[in-house]
């Protein structure tokens, strides 16, 4: 759904566009995550998909710094766990309907409380931009996620906070116990959040933001001060962040200092760039493929996260755009009806990518069967076949079919390149 | 109370010159470069496992010399096809790729010898009672590394005073187009230097190995710390690198050694009840438990009040 969402979302609206087509994408939105759980209806598909949804907002409120601003954060996870502390502790307070307030209020405390701890450290981070901010944001977030595990009565040590969702002022009969009412909680709060950082965009202060991501200096000389811009757009994306935390905090009715951590903050920002930190439509894509990709690959291996890290230092070296920008490279041949040239040059690349993908992955799995898993036999099983790690044919095996997919890969993706720069109308040419 | 003095001294210094050692490859390289590697404190921990791996099969001596080599000839491929590639794309694109880097070479780490603290031992031949001083055994391996560290310290300082190679890297530091133009290939400067930076970082780890412990989430714990030490130092400012690594290397021994809270300052009065309500847990908290977030309020302490860093010539 998004890759159509990121090509109709960046093509050329015609001046005459009817109210249908102008606002034709976010109805199209609504009704793909109104529509999602009648595809996608098992247990594990929804709660999946309620996931996505907290990470969809998260990884959009840190494209808010990164891709925006051009702030690079290396502790963006503190917002997203205050906030869910936020939620967590009011909800809390106001569990056994004491308060009559209904459950799907709760992210605005989430938001609050993302927006306070963003205007706070904001203040301190945002005097500098580049490395430095970096520097800062980094150890912010390790000095939060260490008090956290000191003030234990706030934070509730190693085990975190519980909750009970369920105990709120029911409106309409709904209890949100079941995991489909509160994935439609988690839809609305999406689509919402979607819509607000999207329109931020749109407006004066998100151009100014992009201004001062590509030349604050000569913002500066146009009347506005860079590191105000810098302060309310890092405040701004502490807002969203928290209001993924108060989603996660009713999601899992649970929440601890881990994830406030660095490997959260993380994995926001592989999320993100992956994705892809120039297209509005990036991180959503980013957020959905690493969330799947860290389902179905942490069932399959427990070395996941080597795989996801390849996958980021491949999309920094090679598609600095991330999977949206290599998406938008094929708008301007969709325009010209040149995009079926090239299609076939595609397909030839992913055959041997593919093999070479299997290639890397015997080898890996090969190699950590032999040094770890040796405790579990020198037998084990890949791809259905089952083989012996300590003799030398499945590492010839897997060095020989990662070595040849690669340079098949190579010429490929050579061809694949010609090809496109053959395709482009002339006029845009780069 | 003398004696924790003199042995959290000993062991302060000898933290921060093990910090230093790291700290001081991580600023030549940003200086040089302008890339803050965030992927130092992985080098440093393949370092550790590299000499673990060593010194099994060959021993410790040897394993002190080839760990670091191999890991600064990785450290130069690192440079030469990642680093070199991703400089088009700008900073930030520098930046993540190093953090991506982190995130592989922990992997790898935990690939090879699992998620479990590996049995690095302290070599036989260092493994004995250097001197005793109020009935504490100051064991020889610890003076060892002392000394390793501050012959290394003033290697380097010849170096870069001294000799000519010296001369052309710091001439490279702030003019690196002169320094192309007089002929010198500063690419190839440019990748020893990420080499040699990144083979320190091995050798420390390699001698820290055998005290602290050698597991996959070392590099996680200290990098932190070593971004702290730079940007307290003053980012490409050697002296200011040793004088923040002994800072901090000093301040958090001495914290852990101190089990006081603000509840035994004030001793119980009703003032302390009153407080002891509002503030809760800051109340109970003891020295020792706040001493590793002590590094990261000196960072945003030296942000705010001193951006350029102790001993740094020019804003972060």
């Amino acid at each position: 759904m998004n890759q159509s969402a990121t090509i109709s979302s960046a093509a050329p609206a015609s001046t005459r566009a009817g109210l249908l087509v102008r606002y034709g994408i976010w109805i199209a939105l609504a009704l793909t995550l109104l529509l999602l759980p009648y595809v996608f209806s098992s247990r594990l598909a929804l709660s999946t998909m309620s996931l996505m949804g907290t990470m969809i907002v998260f990884a959009l409120s840190y494209n808010m710094l990164l891709g925006q601003t051009g702030l690079l954060s290396f502790g963006h996870a503190v917002f997203f766990g205050l906030g869910g502390f936020a939620t967590v502790h009011m909800l809390n307070l106001v569990g056994g309907n004491s308060y009559p307030i209904p459950l799907p209020l709760f992210p605005v405390v989430g938001a609050l409380g993302g927006l306070f701890f963003g205007v706070l450290f904001g203040a301190v981070a945002t005097k500098r931009a580049g490395t430095a901010f970096a520097m800062i944001t980094l150890g912010i977030g390790e000095l939060v996620a260490s008090s956290a595990l000191i003030l234990r009565r706030f934070f509730g040590g190693e085990e975190g906070i519980t909750t009970d969702r369920t105990d709120m002022l029911r409106v309409f009969g709904y209890s949100f116990g079941p995991q489909i009412q509160v994935y439609y909680l988690i839809a609305a709060w999406c689509f919402l959040s979607i819509v607000l950082m999207y329109a931020i965009t749109r407006t004066p202060f998100g151009r100014i933001c992009n201004a001062v991501r590509d030349n604050p200096q000569r913002v500066s000389f146009i009347g506005y001060d860079p590191s105000t811009v810098r302060f309310i757009a890092f405040s701004l994306s502490g807002l969203f962040a928290g209001v993924a935390g108060g989603l996660s905090a009713i999601n899992f009715e649970i929440v601890n200092a881990a994830q406030m951590g660095a490997v959260e903050s993380g994995s926001v920002v592989l999320m993100t760039y992956i994705g892809g930190v120039g297209n509005f439509a990036g991180p959503i894509i980013g957020a959905i493929l690493v969330t799947w990709l860290q389902l179905i690959l942490s069932d399959a291996t427990t070395v996941w996260p080597l795989y996801v890290g390849l996958l980021f230092i491949g999309v920094v070296m090679f598609a600095p755009g991330g999977i949206a920008g290599l998406l938008s490279m094929q708008q301007p041949l969709l325009a010209a009806r040149t995009l079926h040239r090239v299609l076939p040059y595609y397909f030839l690349m992913f055959v041997p990518g593919a093999v070479a993908v299997a290639g890397l992955a015997m080898l890996i799995e090969t190699s950590h069967q032999f040094s770890i898993r040796a405790a579990y036999g020198p037998r084990m099983t890949l791809y259905s076949i089952p083989f012996d790690v300590t003799t030398l044919t499945p590492w010839a095996i897997g060095a020989v079919v990662f070595a040849v997919g690669l340079w098949l890969f190579l010429r490929a993706a050579r061809l694949a390149r010609n090809a496109y720069d053959a395709a482009l109308p002339q006029r845009g040419n780069r | 109370m003398l004696e924790i003095i003199l042995v959290s001294t000993l062991n302060g210094v000898l933290y921060g010159m093990l910090l230093f050692l790291m700290a001081s490859g991580l600023t030549v390289i940003f200086s040089m470069m302008g890339v803050l590697n965030l992927a130092h404190a992985s080098f440093y921990m393949l370092g550790a496992f590299f000499g673990f791996e060593i010194s099994r099969r060959l021993g410790f001596w040897p394993a002190l010399i080839i760990a670091p080599v191999l890991v600064g000839l990785i450290g130069m491929a690192v440079e030469r096809y990642g680093l070199r590639r991703v400089h088009k794309h700008g900073h930030v694109a520098e930046l993540l790729f190093t953090f991506g880097l982190t995130f592989v070479i922990t992997e790898m780490v935990e690939m090879f010898w699992g998620k479990l603290p590996v049995d690095y031992r302290v070599p036989p031949s260092l493994d004995f009672a250097a001197f005793t001083v109020f009935s504490v055994n100051y064991p020889a391996f610890r003076l060892f590394v002392l000394l390793i560290s501050v012959a290394i310290f003033i290697a380097l300082l010849l170096t870069i005073k001294r000799t000519r190679i010296g001369l052309i890297v710091q001439a490279a530091l702030t003019h690196p187009g002169m320094v192309g133009m007089l002929g010198h290939n500063v690419d190839r400067i440019f990748m020893l230097v990420f080499g040699v930076g990144v083979g320190l970082a091995a050798i420390a780890g390699v001698i820290a190995g055998p005290i602290l412990i050698t597991q996959s989430n070392m590099a996680a714990l200290l990098g932190p710390i070593l971004f702290v030490v730079v940007v307290v130092g003053g980012l490409g400012s050697l002296g200011g690198a040793l004088v923040a690594s002994l800072l901090i290397g000093l301040v958090q021994t001495f914290a852990v050694a101190f089990n006081v809270s603000l509840a035994d300052l004030f001793g119980t009065s009703q003032l302390s009840a009153v407080l002891e309500v509002w503030l809760a847990d800051i109340w109970r908290v003891t020295i020792a438990q706040i001493a590793p977030i002590m590094p990261y309020i000196l960072l945003v302490l030296v942000l705010i009040f001193r951006p350029r860093g102790l001993m740094g010539t020019r804003d972060t």
